[in-house]
């Protein structure tokens, strides 16, 4: 079954918490990757390969330039997942 | 009519007898990158693990760096440059067309007339030149064969692109290969991936220059054409490196008949430590596995990254003779070459 935008959100919680040891409650939908919780541009892609397992989804190169919050990430997954 | 050929002989097995590196005596450190593009060595450190990397003089040439490593390689080895059979050389950095920069090397070598060729893998060089000089040893069609890795990549660096002007370095790693009777090396999984040509690659073909108007090409803070460098896209590569070629030195494992358990040392391509560390984290490497971090003092040296790691390695006592190592080397193509060894 698809997870809804609140799983996503609590899922991509617990990915960025493993890969760059944010904790899990500061990835709410309004921050950025970059600005707020700490993942750089290589972090970034460890992330979206996680999220891909995760949520069985694609998450092409070119489409990761235009995931700069939490929300854009959870929506773009909304959207993409089988 | 048809004759019956012979096939000759080839040894049973083939092994590494010796390693050998040689590092620039210029050590420049990030504060000097940092001279050209807006950074910090924070920045750096955190993207790349790189503090320092050597750049080559005038006089440390691909051809004399070469033969320094190579020297080496075969005191190591236990054997005289004359028994060498074959001269294989990877690098994309010697900048003579033709001929090889292997035929100087093995003239200057004194290896008589030993076969002598130049590869071009890029950062898997190292990894196609092992396959080629199993195959030679094995066939019979030479019985010990030095495979050289070289680079002067800071002769194809933007020093003002910020992306990249931290992570190159130069250096040559040269092993000898020889006979054995057991197995220690096994099936090289290799490939390439030339839909992904664009991914790493230089930015300007050599003969763009021929032709007169170059008004287009890129101009330094100077006003001056660049001249041709490496570039990247830096997160598709991440991705590839890590999660593809996870799978690529698994394959490698698999086809030698081992496991990770088995396992007592990773060299990968040292191209960058995020690339490495989140390697090791993929293929889930058993804390026992020591793991090349050459990168952190050496910078992305290409093709002479995994002899240079692997000499290092065995010098410092973090690897031993007889241990069993993962090689793994990837990069411009794309292509990649992985295979387990046993070290000298």
């Amino acid at each position: 079954m698809a997870a809804t935008k609140e799983e996503i959100i609590a899922g991509l919680g617990e990915i960025v918490n493993e890969i760059a040891g944010i904790p899990a409650e500061d990835v709410l939908e309004d921050k950025s990757f970059t600005d707020d919780l700490d993942v750089d541009s290589l972090s970034m892609v460890e992330v979206v390969v996680a999220a891909e397992e995760r949520f069985e989804v694609k998450i092409p190169d070119d489409d990761v330039k235009g995931l700069k919050t939490v929300g854009d990430a959870a929506n773009y997954i909304l959207t993409h997942q089988s | 009519m048809t004759a019956t050929i012979s096939p000759g002989t080839g040894a049973p097995h083939a092994r590494i007898l010796g390693v050998g590196g040689y590092r620039p005596a210029r050590v420049v450190p990030n504060e000097e990158i940092l001279k050209h593009i807006d950074s910090s060595d924070e920045w750096i450190r955190s993207r790349s693990g790189i503090v320092t990397r050597h750049w080559a003089g005038e006089d440390e040439t691909v051809a004399s760096m070469s033969l320094d490593a190579a020297g080496k390689a075969i005191a190591d080895a236990g054997i005289t440059a004359d028994q060498v059979g074959a001269v294989v050389v990877a690098t994309v950095s010697h900048f003579m067309q033709t001929p090889s920069v292997a035929t100087e090397i093995a003239h200057k070598l004194g290896t008589g007339q030993a076969a002598a060729f130049d590869i071009s893998a890029a950062c898997a060089g190292f990894g196609y030149g092992l396959a080629v000089g199993k195959g030679l040893i094995v066939s019979g069609s030479a019985r010990y064969v030095l495979v050289i890795g070289v680079e002067r990549l800071s002769d194809l660096t933007d020093k003002e692109d910020r992306s990249t002007a931290f992570l190159f370095g130069d250096g040559a790693g040269a092993v000898v290969l020889g006979p054995s009777e057991e197995p220690a090396m096994g099936p090289t999984v290799w490939g390439s991936e030339g839909d992904k040509a664009d991914v790493i690659a230089q930015t300007v073909p050599w003969d763009r220059f021929r032709i007169g108007d170059v008004s287009d090409l890129p101009v330094d803070s100077s006003g001056e054409v660049k001249f041709p460098a490496l570039r990247q896209e830096g997160q598709t590569v991440f991705r590839w490196a890590v999660f593809e070629m996870a799978k690529v030195a698994q394959q490698a494992l698999d086809a030698a008949g081992i496991t990770a358990a088995d396992l007592d040392v990773f060299i990968p391509h040292q191209a960058n430590m995020r690339i490495i560390d989140s390697m090791v984290k993929t293929l889930k490497l058993p804390e026992h596995v020591a793991i090349a971090r050459d990168v952190e003092t050496t910078g992305n040296t290409s093709a002479a990254s995994i002899p240079l790691a692997m000499e290092r390695m065995l010098a410092t006592g973090q690897a031993k003779s007889g241990d069993t190592a993962l090689v793994i080397g990837f990069g411009a193509g794309l292509v990649y070459a992985a295979t387990v060894v046993t070290l000298p």
